[in-house]
């Protein structure tokens, strides 16, 4: 069994900080080659961990951003219909039986493979990112999970094509819609859940190496604080490190610095109006006083 | 350390005690089956035994389904794993499960009426009844007037059907949906025009939109006096749409008008409670049914509205203001959504008309007019939520 402290490590590295339990549930992702759904709420870092992921693994990342109405043309494969048609007009001179002609348009040169496809059609196991799956129809996730169990695809034109090699599948969600439960048997699971402030300030040394101690932590107790409040939209990791890069290029050392442009520069924070509007003055000076 | 000696033993006794523990979550309402219970065993078998930690990650990224039960695992596991001898550890486990639930029901009074009741049939109440229950018991509340439910264990049973109900409407809505789907079609006048840029080769092909066949459901709910009885039900009737809908936003109003689709995706139905009841609070006065229409107009139709939108008003149509600003407002919502269903659980009682002033208003402008004051009544709906 790989050793866990080494693959900790290895994250690191590819520039994600890992908990000893996630690393763990990653190792058992590629030893089980089981899927594995990351849920938690946006802004946690989950299209990250695929990314790290194939970094450390040294293999391509496929993604497949799930949108509604996603369709078979766009997630799995498609016919180039312009370049078969031209090679029909091509072919009409020449006199080739019927049959021929037909295996020569409906062959691998005119197929364009989407992710899924693609994803296990690679030589090497590649890392695939099916990512905000919730958004998704069920008739798609169903078509996913005879996939991922199978991992074979039909092309009628074409035959089956089966996996050359198995993907490491990460899922994520953000629990807009409820996954069917066949799917989430199916998958390994982690909840992905916002970091507590000795990891997050990691993050953000990590990403922004010239922020002093000082700020960092102010601005990471800051943000930890400001999570708490009844926000329509509460600021994520990379919330934090715009939030962070923001201060240091208004060259602020600490929080009670400036407080005017403290204040304008929480748009790096607070996405929506409602928010900018229900956050009063005292409670961003409060939230700046607890953080110092 | 219990555990690790147990693993010295043997084997055998990891085995025992791996399928022991699949067993005790099984009971705590985990989906683990047969399957689960081999991998579970591959991967306790895989660890370093004396790696505790590896062991409890490894088989809750397993077993875990869900945030919830994500939540409770860590607590079961020690319960499971740190206890003196593994018949102790047994007991706890099963019986366990029972003493928390009673413990979860609040009052030890009430933990006490539920050993007094069961009887035939009446089994609902037993920690763990899944929803194959929740069905049958529906038949015999179907037809029950929510009005008449006095005592809370039956209203808490109420209120969980009336959120199977959404959740149950949008799976046959989902499924129907797959079966008339068709594919891409493709649309041939304009891909004939498109051909003439090539000389007659119909090389660039135009496909016709494929209709959205979900609606989107917006819910605004009278939660004013008048309507109490009701709205805590209908907030749980929202709350099962909101949560299975993705396209679904919910809305509540008396004096004021908030929306509480956020409020009602919180997971724990306390914590909705609670929610709701901040937003609520210090609201007092009559129902502004226009007025809070009239906000609603103004500062969210153009973002929450749109032509595939049924909008579902629940109210007893009881306005304080004239009801030719209801009537007004009314109209302008109607010009922008698909289909406006007006619910009044008033509507269900014998001898009621609807003469109140804003009822009549809202009569010339609605699509449907419906009852809704029983769980029939809102199963009903459906046909109206789908077909256009």
């Amino acid at each position: 069994m790989t050793d866990l402290g080494q693959f900790q490590a290895r994250l690191d590295e590819a520039g994600y900080v890992a908990e000893r339990s996630l690393a763990s549930t990653l190792v058992l992702v590629a030893e089980m080659q089981r899927p594995l759904l990351l849920e938690g709420e946006a802004g946690v870092g989950k299209t990250e961990i695929a990314k790290a992921l194939s970094r450390v693994f040294g293999c391509a990342l496929i993604r497949l951003q799930c949108y509604e109405g996603l369709d078979v043309n766009s997630a799995v494969y498609e016919w180039n219909y312009q370049h078969q048609l031209l090679t029909i007009r091509l072919q009409e001179t020449e006199q080739l039986p019927v049959q021929e002609k037909e295996r020569h348009i409906f062959s691998d040169a005119f197929l364009l493979k989407r992710p899924l496809l693609q994803a296990i059609t690679q030589p090497e196991s590649p890392v695939l990112l099916v990512d905000e799956i919730d958004r998704t129809d069920e008739e798609f996730e169903a078509y996913l999970l005879e996939l991922l169990s199978d991992f074979q695809i039909s092309i009628p034109e074409l035959g089956t094509v089966k996996a050359t090699t198995v993907p490491y599948v990460i899922l994520t969600s953000n629990g807009t819609r409820e996954l069917s439960d066949a799917l989430r048997r199916r998958c390994l699971y982690h909840y992905v859940d916002y970091p507590d402030f000795d990891k997050e300030l990691r993050i953000v040394h990590k990403h922004l190496p010239q922020i002093s101690r000082q700020l960092g932590a102010q601005v990471v107790r800051f943000v930890q604080g400001l999570r708490e409040l009844e926000l329509r939209k509460r600021p994520g990791i990379a919330e934090t490190l715009d939030w962070a890069a923001a201060l240091f290029h208004l060259k602020l050392a600490r929080l009670d610095q400036d407080p005017e442009r403290v204040l304008d520069s929480l748009t790096c924070l607070l996405k929506t109006k409602e928010d900018r509007d229900a956050l009063t003055r005292e409670q961003v000076e409060r939230l700046a006083a607890r953080a110092l | 350390m219990a555990a690790r000696e147990d693993h010295a033993s043997g084997p055998e006794l990891l085995t025992e005690r791996v399928v022991g523990f699949t067993r005790m979550l099984r009971e705590q309402g985990f989906p683990v089956g047969v399957r689960e219970a081999l991998d579970a065993l591959r991967i306790a078998r895989r660890c370093d035994v004396t790696d505790q930690r590896r062991l409890r990650w490894g088989l809750r990224a397993l077993l875990c389904t869900g945030r919830r039960e994500w939540q409770v695992f860590d607590t079961l596991f020690d319960t499971y794993w740190w206890t003196g001898a593994r018949t102790a550890v047994q007991r706890a486990g099963g019986g366990g499960a029972g003493r928390r639930q009673a413990g979860e029901g609040g009052s030890p009074r009430g933990g006490a009426r539920d050993v007094d009741r069961p009887g035939p049939g009446d089994d609902r109440s037993v920690p763990g009844a899944g929803a194959r229950q929740g069905a049958s018991a529906a038949s015999v509340h179907e037809r029950a007037d929510f009005n008449r439910l006095a005592d809370p264990g039956q209203l808490r049973e109420m209120e969980h059907l009336v959120e199977h109900l959404a959740r149950r409407m949008r799976r046959r809505i989902a499924r129907r949906a797959r079966i008339t789907r068709e594919g891409r079609r493709v649309h041939v006048g304009r891909t004939v025009r498109n051909s003439l840029r090539y000389g007659g080769i119909p090389l660039e092909l135009a496909f016709r939109k494929r209709r959205r066949e979900l609606p989107r459901l917006v819910f605004v709910l009278d939660v004013s006096r008048s309507m109490s009885l009701y709205s805590y039900l209908f907030l749980r009737f929202a709350r099962g749409i909101v949560s299975v809908f993705r396209d679904a936003d919910a809305f509540v109003f008396h004096t004021r008008l908030v929306r509480v689709t956020e409020a009602l995706r919180e997971a724990d139905v306390a914590r909705v409670r609670d929610k709701l009841a901040v937003l609520s609070l210090g609201w007092s006065g009559g129902t502004r049914i226009g007025e809070c229409l009239k906000r609603f107009n103004r500062d969210y139709a153009p973002r929450v509205l749109n032509r595939r939108t049924v909008v579902v008003i629940v109210s007893d149509g009881l306005d304080t203001g004239p009801p030719a600003v209801l009537e007004d407002q009314l109209r302008r919502m109607r010009r922008r959504v698909r289909r406006m269903v007006w619910l009044n659980p008033l509507l269900g009682r014998e001898g009621y008309e609807p003469l109140a002033g804003g009822m009549q208003a809202a009569l010339g402008v609605v699509d449907v007019f419906a009852p809704a004051h029983s769980l029939e009544s809102l199963a009903a709906l459906e046909p109206y939520l789908v077909h256009w």
